[in-house]
């Protein structure tokens, strides 16, 4: 879909003069894929060291986890996945959109799912 | 030092080392043909290291052949041993293993290669392009599905089988109850083939959105194409639980956390709930396929276009929407409360409306059509009743009250048998017989087809009828043997009948095979057009060349090639000299293959929890991935006189 995609199987552009590997001046050490390799790893002890001490427990630690996982969606999608590249018609907005809406509908369900015990015996 | 499962290698039991002799004597086999007639160079440059999407298709319709006929004997084994009652033919711990073997390669290592051989062979084929969008990442996919099935196989032989049912729901899959390598094989073999079956869709999407000829508006595209874009949408995003789900329990086996555990707040319902928002949709991935072929076959043997195209599509995509808001009816049992299950029981009944349209949408294709009756059109016809019942009965399990009646019983397995075989299965052979001649350049014979499709055909109702009344009659799934005098017996013995009259049907369809490919001659399709059929595919010559188009058509209507044909226009339709360039195409690479066997190295490591083993094979599959990453790969031109040579021998020039 981008550039960066060309170089790894997009055969059919590189017949027209810009596949075969990254230009000069994207050769130049990947810092962002650094600062977005530490800050991954970052959000993940976070939300495990706040399971693992105690910090929070209940309602607010599933807040803080839920939007620790936010945040790692974000900082995949940004650093690592070319989100603000591409060209022609913008299909990854629509893709992004059903993993939206997919992903709520996971999460929201599994939580309605799994919160019977609180309301009634079985 | 030996490791604490040590007694499960050694066994002592003959069926196993009988296994194990056969499988050595297979091997050693093998070894000597390709050593004796020097084929080794052969296997490794036109098949273990192809990119080439046909042949990639054909691959994995042999592995799904080859794994249905396994899959089939461990059906047989425990249609015999419940054939009467109180049989001792299979063990009760042997039994388990074989009825979650039998469900694990039917649905993962059958009807998920099918529909990717399917994919393969035909989208880039309709679409006009000459090949997938990642050519080597199909490769990649193909493999990693090929080792993950390879892993579930060997269990049997060495370590012992998983025995937890295809579901493997914790608590019982977990260390304390169900120790030893067997679930350790399921997690694995299923884990490596998720990445596969993954990068298999994201591959699919992007050919399908990205590279079809100029003038393939989306609605201009034919609808086996648009199922494909419809399953890869819900691979894409189901995958990724059952991937969570496996990794998870994998994290409880071996280094003993407690996220599916009963005790230390751990919760098994979410184990269930996990595996089943995949699950769900995993059933859909495989029958959407399926209706996509039956979208092609209908329409060609009925010689008029598919009636209803554009709701053909918006049903497609309801369905794939729709098919991720419904995996809760899989465990309304669970005790849910009121609410969550009226929902689900609601969106479980909605989906039979996207799927009741395009059952009418055939009936109506059909209609006042000029209908012939060759093999695909006999499969995709004998698919409609089979999963109308399989729908209705859907609907009844959809409802949840009487779900708690029917929950786990022989209906159930009635019920999901009917619509993955009398679905998915049928829809897939209707696609084999229809595609082979543009795989192979050869048509299968009719008459031993007709004779295996009404063996399969008699003998699917002859088994699963009876088990849909043993479901009512209170039988309930995955128990070995049964007490005489619960009026279960002759009803159980009639399934039984019907499982022989399949593989008998099985065995028909293998000699089809074999009987077309040494009539090859005589059954050989020179037209490169046998059915009369309406798609891009078939203006191509069969089988298609290497580089599929000499020149990429421009299109400018649904059903292209049928139009040109009904303008007698066919020979411009041709290639001309003046137009074919230089065509280029990726190159070979048996990197994919090695990848492959070292995630499969890795496998094996975590299945038996040597360490030292996940980390060398981790250490493949980094330096494989460094190397590629190294790697300057424009793929290579063909020269454009090699294609008008190529055509003039085709007799297209």
């Amino acid at each position: 879909m981008s550039s960066h995609a060309a170089t790894h199987g997009g055969h059919q552009e590189s017949g027209n003069g810009h596949g075969g590997g990254f230009t000069p001046v994207e050769r130049r050490f990947p810092w962002l894929h650094v600062v977005g390799y530490v800050l991954s790893l970052l959000l993940t002890v976070l939300a495990f060291l706040a399971v693992l001490h105690h910090w929070l427990s209940g309602n607010p630690l599933v807040t803080v986890i839920m939007v620790l996982a936010v945040l790692q969606i974000v900082v995949q999608l940004f650093f690592f996945m070319h989100f603000t590249e591409g060209h022609g018609p913008k299909y990854h907005i629509l893709a992004l959109g059903f993993a939206l809406f997919f992903t709520v509908a996971f999460v929201g369900g599994s939580i309605w799912i799994m919160s019977f015990g609180d309301t009634q015996a079985y | 030092m030996l490791p604490h499962y040590w007694p499960t290698l050694v066994t002592g039991d003959p069926l196993i080392y009988g296994a194990d002799a056969s499988i050595g004597l297979v091997s050693i086999a093998i070894v000597f043909v390709l050593t004796y007639y020097k084929k080794w160079g052969w296997l490794w440059r036109e098949w273990l290291t192809t990119v080439d999407h046909k042949k990639i298709g054909i691959l994995y319709l042999i592995a799904a052949l080859l794994m249905l006929f396994r899959g089939g004997v461990d059906a047989l084994l425990m249609r015999t041993q419940l054939s009467r009652p109180n049989l001792h033919f299979l063990a009760a711990d042997h039994y388990d293993q074989i009825f979650t073997t039998h469900g694990t390669i039917m649905i993962l290592f059958v009807a998920m290669p099918l529909i990717f051989a399917m994919f393969n062979i035909v989208v880039p084929l309709q679409i006009g392009a000459r090949d997938v969008a990642y050519p080597y990442l199909n490769a990649i996919s193909f493999w990693m599905f090929f080792f993950g099935a390879l892993l579930l196989n060997i269990s049997f032989v060495i370590g012992g089988s998983p025995d937890a049912g295809w579901v493997s729901y914790a608590p019982l899959t977990e260390n304390q109850f169900d120790h030893g390598p067997g679930e350790n094989f399921y997690i694995m073999a299923l884990q490596i083939t998720g990445i596969g079956s993954m990068a298999t869709g994201i591959n699919f999407i992007i050919t399908i959105l990205r590279m079809r000829a100029p003038g393939m508006t989306l609605m201009r595209m034919p609808l086996f194409t648009w199922s494909a874009l419809a399953a890869s949408i819900v691979v894409i995003y189901a995958f990724p639980a059952l991937t969570v789900a496996l990794g998870l329990l994998l994290i409880d086996r071996v280094a003993g956390a407690h996220f599916f555990s009963m005790d230390h707040g751990g919760n098994p319902m979410m184990y269930a709930n996990l595996f089943w928002i995949w699950g769900h949709p995993e059933v859909y991935i495989v029958i959407l396929p399926a209706f996509g072929v039956l979208n092609e076959v209908f329409p060609a043997f009925s010689g008029k276009r598919i009636f209803g195209y554009s709701t053909m599509v918006a049903s497609f995509m309801a369905i794939t929407i729709l098919s991720f808001l419904l995996w809760a009816h899989h465990f309304f049992t669970m005790g849910a409360g009121p609410g969550v299950n009226a929902f689900f029981a609601l969106a479980s009944m909605a989906i039979g409306i996207p799927t009741g349209v395009k059952v009418f949408n055939w009936m109506f294709t059909m209609y006042r059509g000029r209908v012939r009756m060759p093999m695909p059109m006999r499969w995709a016809v004998g698919f409609i009743p089979n999963f109308v019942v399989g729908g209705a009965t859907g609907v009844m399990l959809a409802t949840a009250p009487g779900d708690y009646q029917y929950h786990n019983s022989y209906f159930l397995i009635a019920h999901f048998h009917q619509v993955l075989i009398g679905g998915t299965i049928y829809g897939m052979f209707a696609g084999m017989y229809f595609w082979w001649p543009k795989m192979f350049g050869f048509l299968l014979e009719e008459r031993i087809g007709r004779l295996a499709f009404w063996l399969w055909n008699v003998g699917f109702y002859v088994t699963f009828f009876p088990q849909y009344l043993l479901g009512l009659m209170g039988m309930t799934r995955r128990i070995y043997t049964y007490p005489a005098g619960m009026g279960w017996s002759s009803l159980n013995l009639l399934s039984t009948v019907g499982a022989v009259i399949m593989g008998l049907g099985f065995l028909f369809i293998v000699w089809n095979i074999l009987y077309s490919v040494m009539h090859r001659s005589e059954l050989r399709d020179v037209t490169g057009d046998p059915w009369n059929a309406r798609s891009l595919e078939w203006s191509l010559p069969s089988p298609a060349p290497h580089y599929n188009f000499a020149v990429i058509p421009t299109i400018t209507r649904r059903d292209e090639w049928w139009e040109i044909k009904k303008y007698g226009r066919t020979e411009d339709y041709r290639p001309q000299p003046g137009e074919i360039q230089d065509i280029h195409m990726p190159n070979n690479s048996g990197r994919p293959f090695l990848f492959s066997v070292a995630f499969f190295v890795v496998g094996l490591g975590f299945v038996f929890e040597w360490y030292a083993v996940v980390i060398l094979g981790f250490a493949g599959v980094l330096a494989i991935m460094l190397h590629r990453s190294q790697e300057v790969d424009d793929g290579h031109q063909i020269p454009a006189d090699e294609i008008r040579h190529e055509e003039i021998a085709l007799g297209r020039l």
